[in-house]
């Protein structure tokens, strides 16, 4: 090497930088990708078509199965909106308002992060279930919500209650009300202020949200599990299919099942990632800490 | 119309953000409010448009009660410091926004929106820029936008917060001329917050300056520049010299000077004040303060001397020709303050 080929090289004073290291590093982390993450999710469709795909389709057109869907499809359809519309509420009250207790509610909206999702459900037993708080009074009544869709639908509601909030949540703070503020003084009420302005400037974030929201409302295993009874047919949403399904080793059965929940999980990451590319900026906005 | 603002307080939590402030403004007039951050003229500007609620006061606007409409009733044309411009909506639509939100039995027709944000584009000269975004814009644009934006509705008023607070120097004092014309031409009382005593001097009717919640003096320019109420406001409004002193049966001395005291002067000991700028110098044999030069620096014709008067440091202004020839640090003379302004206070 010449004297002029070693001074235009930069120093590079790290150890990492030595040649040969980088593609270890590079190689170990797809290594434990493939082994952790890829080789799990292609098991998932390899065992749920290990009899083909007539048996796969069967697995998935099977009475039980179908309700499986349904429940998961309905159970979403209820709680996802629901905690969209709390999470858009809670974001505009903590963000655009000044009260009391503003610290005490940004820490109860975190909560269901932090407990076991096994908790969550066991709250709703506890409070409704035959030997709970409000059980006598629900019997006398002929309210089922423990093992029915009430409490299916309220455990999901619990453990999804942060994503939606989390994601506007710092958006907003970092907006400000300026915008809301100036809209007022042009004599907009505040409800055209809300459609208007702050919806449109928290569109993403809340899409984003809802999108977490959704593929975790429609994953949830543990809370469910505790308040749903694994009545087949009636209260086993997919995740809960699954497990009665490998209980019964059925292993093609349950592996199907398994695929479609894989795959929602595949497309709300495909989904995830155009919305990170198209709206970066917004959503880093939203996620920092 | 005229503002009349009564015993207006405001406290955010413990802290007393406003204390029993009156004030008024006539019709048409160019209202600064002037004090440094935490002075509350922000939270002022903020009560006249609505988006703060009083504790205790009136506000009276057009013989009108003020604090009684909703933000939206009161047709103040606001331009926030951040201009607050809506940022997913066009140059065009953000100055429409006003206009757009009418009640549809009062809402212009679109070919009338579209004329109106032409006619407001030009008059802020950002004609052909109506399909631009926020983001697209400099910052005196988009001042311009958010003030072509307040304009659209055509308010009663107008509040200005620190409108030039987020530009550079050159911009400011352009956009300054202009601001004024603009209000002198759209014929509203105007209300604008600034923390720069020389944007506010140069621009308004009359100033009002406030320091911790409270107005410390309402005057018109030249009258707070010339005779500043306390201390307070002769420091902010500019650079001052401050040296203790004495008054006794109608004479001022300040260490071995004695002259005839202000008209006015309290007796007892008080402070003494002059701006640096007002000053004669005389050898040191003559009368007045006695004074060692320490260092000397030409800026263009003005030049900053630092002097040594009983024992502190005190940094004077002279033009160029006013200066005594022969002036090098080392030198004694005496320094004469031509206005010195008197108060009670610690000697």
């Amino acid at each position: 090497m010449t004297t002029a080929a070693i001074a235009a090289r930069p120093r590079r004073p790290s150890s990492l930088r030595r040649p040969g290291i980088a593609p270890v590093l590079i190689l170990a982390s797809i290594a434990v990708m493939a082994g952790l993450v890829i080789l799990p999710l292609l098991t998932v469709f390899r065992d749920a078509l290990a009899k083909g795909v007539p048996a796969y389709l069967a697995a998935i057109r099977e009475p039980d199965a179908r309700a499986a869907i349904r429940l998961t499809l309905i159970v979403a359809a209820i709680s996802v909106p629901l905690n969209a519309l709390f999470g858009v509420a809670a974001a505009w009250s903590v963000t655009k308002f000044e009260f009391k207790g503003k610290a005490a509610l940004l820490t109860l909206i975190d909560l269901p992060f932090s407990i076991s999702p096994v908790i969550s459900g066991l709250v709703w037993v506890l409070l409704f279930g035959a030997q709970g708080w409000f059980g006598t009074w629900l019997a006398d009544h002929d309210v089922k919500i423990i093992f029915a869709l009430p409490g299916l639908v309220l455990a999901t509601i619990l453990v999804t209650l942060p994503f939606v909030a989390r994601e506007l949540i710092p958006l907003m703070q970092a907006q400000g009300s300026d915008e809301e503020a100036a809209a007022l003084t042009l004599g907009a009420s505040g409800f055209t202020t809300f459609w208007k302005i702050t919806l449109p400037n928290i569109r993403w974030a809340l899409l984003y949200g809802v999108l977490l929201c959704n593929a975790r409302a429609m994953g949830e295993f543990g809370a469910v599990s505790v308040v749903s009874g694994h009545i087949r047919g009636q209260t086993t949403t997919l995740p809960l299919h699954v497990e009665v399904l490998y209980n019964d080793y059925d292993f093609v059965g349950a592996f199907a099942a398994a695929s479609l929940l894989a795959s929602l999980g595949l497309i709300t990451l495909v989904l995830k990632t155009a919305l990170e590319w198209r709206h970066s900026g917004e959503l880093a906005a939203a996620r920092k800490p | 119309m005229a503002l009349e603002i009564r015993g207006i307080s405001k406290a955010f939590g413990r802290f007393p953000a406003l204390k029993n402030v009156s004030l008024q403004a006539h019709d048409k007039e160019f209202l600064a409010l002037l004090g440094p951050s935490g002075s509350g003229k922000t939270t002022l500007l903020r009560v006249l448009a609505g988006l703060e609620t009083p504790d205790a006061g009136e506000v009276n606007f057009g013989g009108e009660d003020f604090l009684s409409l909703p933000v939206r009733k009161r047709r103040v044309g606001m331009v926030f410091q951040h201009y607050a411009l809506f940022r997913h909506m066009t140059v065009a639509q953000n100055i429409a926004f006003g206009l757009s939100v009418r009640p549809r039995a009062e809402r212009p027709s679109k070919e009338a929106v579209k004329a109106r944000v032409s006619e407001l584009l030009s008059l802020v000269q950002l004609d052909g820029l109506e399909k631009r975004f926020p983001t697209q814009l400099s910052g005196g644009q988009r001042q311009r936008v958010a003030l072509a934006r307040a304009l659209a509705i055509e308010p009663r008023m107008l509040l200005l917060d620190e409108p030039f607070g987020a530009l550079d120097a050159q911009v400011r004092r352009e956009l300054r001329r202009w601001l004024r014309e603009l209000h002198d031409r759209a014929g509203v009382t105007t209300v604008f917050v600034t923390h720069d005593q020389e944007e506010a001097l140069d621009l308004a009717d009359r100033v009002a300056i406030l320091k911790d919640g409270e107005l410390k003096q309402l005057g018109r320019p030249n009258e707070v520049y010339e005779n500043p109420a306390d201390p307070f406001v002769y420091d902010f409004l500019g650079a001052a010299c401050r040296m203790p002193g004495v008054v006794h049966g109608g004479r001022l001395t300040v260490a071995d000077w004695e002259t005839k005291a202000p008209v006015g002067a309290p007796d007892g000991a008080v402070e003494v004040f002059f701006r640096p700028d007002e000053v004669t110098f005389a050898p040191s044999d003559g009368a007045g303060l006695a004074a060692e030069v320490r260092a000397i620096a030409a800026r263009g014709p003005d030049v900053r001397i630092e002097c040594l008067i009983e024992g502190r440091i005190v940094e004077l202004e002279a033009h160029g020709p006013t200066l005594p020839p022969g002036v090098a640090p080392g030198l004694s003379l005496r320094i004469k303050p031509l206005r010195p302004k008197v108060y009670a206070g610690a000697a």
